[in-house]
Formats: structure tokens, sequence, C-alpha cells
């Protein structure tokens, strides 16, 4: 296991992501509210670049007192990253494969030290 | 610790390019020596509006050909067999397919993008399809489905067939003119890469009817299998009261193909063309048993109602054949593999794609499969197809230097 170095602190603001190669290990490194993630970028249905996609929070059904339908909206506190192949959603604070939880991506450690990002591979 | 240089890169930055976005699936493909045997992928599709200025002069109808340059192409759309593919943005190549560059050159772009893909995948000839025009058997205009369905046959094997060994097709058919689609088989059969012809499913004329006989008699003494590809209306009535599309999709895609395999069962047509063979498309596998056992069930009662048959339904329907996407693999393997026992899947099921379709498979959803053999992996993912469309055995120029590299 060895720290890669990622990028400055300074380059990445919220809701960025970036991709680190290291050898044949592709890791996505995502800033998100302040707090560093990182996952395999490897999506656990057909292997797609799962860290390479879009970003988009949890849509949610919205149900009236009688439990009727009333529309959708997205749940702002749980973002998804979405596998650009196929669609795919894993909660982007835990790697959890949103419709089954009990599948979800490898996690890497973040690091931040002096300035700098660093993601254990 | 040490402190290594990785390589660092901002995907959002990164300009589309499908030889990245499908980087992962070139890995696939070297780790799993895919240089050692021929795949051919039998469905795929481009996306035919890139070309419609190109498409519309071969329109013969100067009025229709007027109608299609100025609606840009939406006299063909009357219809509903659209949907949300792109998922709102989730399935990025949808968005970002269009500003994918190809080089200057004598090659047509859609060659040069289609060659991409295939590559990344390992794929060495696909059966490429268009997109809209799987919702054209609705148009309540017929000369709209004759006169589009011949421009684009006549485009497509002219400009990219007649360029590109790697790439074949099995043409469309307008169905709702007989005598149009038959004119078809015959002047369209023997041009280069023409391996088939193809039936959309989405349609609402029965296809046992006296007047497709012609038709299939010409198939089947030219040798050419007769496609199945299906896909969903959401205008159609059962559809229409299903209200998000991943309701409309898995129904639709299975429902379409589940009629017309019906209908062309029990009407006796595999008895009286016992030399024309079948692909059935894009509809999964999942169906395949269930309306195997379904309609063995009520012949056995009502065998009076099919009299031209000599055997039970799936009898027939095993000796069919069936393309792999989207193959349903979450949840239970036991069922995926007592599917591909009911089928004869070693000799009766053919790879396909679907790319670059939202929900395309990759070779690896067959060759990574524990219960095949090796064999059965490459008759799956090419000598089928291989043997069935009398294609050459054929490695892509990648998968050649692979070769060459390894012997080195």
């Amino acid at each position: 296991m060895a720290q890669v170095f990622v990028c400055s602190e300074l380059e990445m603001k919220d809701g960025d992501v970036r991709i680190v190669r290291q050898d044949r290990v592709e890791v996505g490194v995502y800033r998100h509210e302040g707090s560093y993630y990182a996952y395999r970028n490897q999506c656990l249905h057909q292997g797609g670049p799962a860290c390479e996609g879009i970003i988009r929070n949890k849509v949610v059904d919205l149900f009236g007192a009688d439990r009727s339908f009333l529309g959708q909206t997205y749940d702002e506190k749980e973002p998804h990253i979405v596998c650009p192949w196929h669609g795919w959603e894993y909660k982007l604070k835990t790697g959890e494969c949103a419709p089954d939880p009990k599948l979800r991506l490898k996690r890497h450690d973040v690091v931040q030290r002096e300035g700098g990002i660093y993601v254990v591979i | 610790m040490n402190v290594m240089t990785p390589i660092v890169r901002d995907p959002n930055a990164d300009k589309f390019d499908t030889r990245r976005l499908l980087a992962h699936a070139a890995e696939q493909a070297e780790d799993r020596r895919y240089e050692d045997f021929m795949i051919i992928d039998v469905d795929s599709h481009h996306y035919e509006t890139g070309s419609y200025r190109e498409i519309f002069q071969y329109i013969e109808d100067p009025v229709m050909r007027d109608q299609f340059v100025h609606t840009k192409g939406q006299t063909m759309m009357l219809r509903s067999t659209g949907g949300f593919q792109e998922m709102a943005g989730r399935i990025t190549r949808y968005e970002y397919r269009n500003a994918e560059e190809a080089p200057p050159g004598a090659r047509h772009k859609d060659i040069t993008l289609t060659l991409k893909w295939m590559d990344s995948m390992g794929i060495d000839v696909a059966c490429v399809f268009p997109t809209p025009m799987l919702g054209l058997g609705l148009n309540p205009i017929v000369e709209v489905e004759v006169q589009y369905a011949r421009a684009y046959n006549r485009w497509l094997t002219e400009h990219i067939l007649a360029h590109e060994p790697r790439i074949v097709s099995m043409l469309y058919l307008p169905m709702n003119d007989p005598v149009a689609a038959l004119k078809m088989v015959e002047d369209f059969s023997g041009r280069q890469g023409v391996v088939g012809f193809l039936i959309t499913t989405v349609r609402y004329k029965p296809l046992y009817n006296n007047v497709y006989m012609k038709l299939y008699a010409a198939l089947e003494e030219r040798g050419l299998p007769l496609a199945f590809h299906a896909a969903t209306n959401w205008g159609d009535q059962s559809m229409n009261i299903t209200n998000r599309f991943i309701a409309s999709h898995a129904l639709g895609f299975t429902w379409f193909n589940i009629v017309h395999m019906t209908n062309w069962v029990v009407n006796g047509i595999p008895e009286r063309f016992p030399g024309l063979k079948s692909i059935w498309i894009e509809s999964g596998l999942a169906w395949i048993p269930f309306l195997m056992q379904r309609l063995d069930n009520e012949y056995m009662m009502r065998s009076s109602e099919a009299p031209s048959l000599k055997r039970k339904p799936s009898d027939y329907m095993r000796g069919m054949y069936y393309t792999s996407q989207p193959m349903e693999m979450i949840g239970n393997r036991t069922m995926l593999e007592e599917t591909f026992n009911m089928i004869n899947a070693e000799t009766q099921l053919v790879y396909a794609s679907d790319y670059p379709h939202w929900d395309m498979d990759l070779p690896s959803t067959i060759y990574d499969l524990p219960f095949l053999s090796l064999q059965a992996k490459k008759n799956i993912l090419g000598e089928n197809a291989r043997k069935l469309f009398k294609l050459d055995t054929i490695l892509s120029p990648e998968k050649q230097a692979r070769l060459k590299a390894r012997a080195a």
C-alpha cells in the first residue's frame, strides 16, 4: 500500500472528482461538502468506470398523508455516483449500491497532509 | 512509506472519446485474450440521425423527400417507441456522442466511430441496425415506411457496408407493404455485408398472414435468416397504462416478440418453411422458458387449434436463434443456467451488445459465466453467428497485432 499524490487541496472544490491510476488500479477521489471519499473506479455490474459519470442526488417519490402519489424530488443529502455505462448508482458517502446495499464499491482511504491530497492504493 | 507518481485526471475535463469511455472494456478484452477467437455482435446500433442529409437524398418520392428534409426526420416519428434511454443525463454517451470527432478522410464517420467501440470491446464483426427505425412500422403512412426503408438500405449498403467488411447488417423489411418487402429481398440480397433481413416487431399486422408467404419463401430459397427485433410502444393500449419507462421497456421489449413468436409457432410457419432460420433479438432470455412452458402446456390440450405442428411448440423454439442481450444476470444464476439449457444455448444463442444503447452488454457477460465450457463461450460469442451468417473467420487488426506480439 502506498500513499499516492492526487493534487493539492486547493485544486479540488466540492463536487470535483479526480481519477487516479496506479499501474492497473484506478480510483475515483471525490470532494463533497469539504470531505474526501475514494472508491475503486470499477462498477460491480459490468466493470464500467463507475467514478467517471455524473453525480446525481437520490430520486424520491413524494406521497401525501393518504399515500397518494404527489410527484418526485431529489434528496440533496444523498448524492449518488452514477456509472456512465448503464446507470448503476452508488451512495457517494459510503460506496453502497443504492438499490442493493449488499454490494459496495471498494473504498480507499484518503489522507490530507501538508496541503496535499493522497489516496492509499 | 512510498510516495509515487500516479496518472491523475479530471474526467469532467476529458473530451468525449469512445476509447476512453470503453477503456475498461478494452482491458477486459486483453485480460480474457479475446484475440484467441472471433467475436460477432449480432445486434448493435448506430444513430442514422447523424447521416439524415445523406439518407434523405435517397428517398425516391420527391414530395416525401422534401417532407423529410423540412421536418428533419420527424415525418418518420409519428409513433411512441421512444423513451428516456439517456436517463436524464446519467448515460453520458447519449449527450456527448454527437461531439465525438472522426479524423477527416475517405472513411464515413459512422464506420470510424463504429470500429472504435468494436475494437474497444474486442468485437471483430458487428451486425448494425439503425435506432429510430425500430418504430417505423407504426407509421400510419405505408409509403413512409417503404420509402424511408429503401432509402436507408441503399445508403447503408452503398456508404457503409460496401466499404467495411467488419460491418454487416440484416436489412429492414417494410412489412406494411408485403410486395415492397419482397422486392427489398430481391433487390438487396447478395450485396456486400447483407447477412439477412429483419422485421421490427412493434407492429400490428399479423406476420402469419398469407400475404407474406412469398417473402418467407424468398428468404428460405436464399438461405438468409429472418430476424425479429423487439422494441416497446408506449402508445400500445396495454403499455399505455405504465407510467415509467422502466415498465414500458421491461415489458414492451419482451411482449412484442412474445406475440409474434406465438403467432409464428401456432400457425406452423416453422413447419411450412423448415429451411427459414429465425433470430429473436433484444428481449433478453427469461421470456423463452416462460413461453415454451406456457405454449407446450396449452398445446397438449388444444393441439386441434395448431394442427400443422408435428412437435411441441418448445421443440420449434429450441431450433431458433436468440440474441443474448439484455441478459437477466441479477439474482438467480441457477435460473440463468437452466435457461441456457432449455434453449440449447451452445448452438442457438448468439452474443449481442446492443451498443451504444443504455442496456448494452459486453462480451464478458458471456465469457465470465462459470457454467459454460470454453467452447460454448466461443460458440455463443462468435461461432454460432459465423455459421448462421456464413462468414469467414476474421480477427480485427488490433487482435491480430496482439497475437503477433504474444508470438514474438
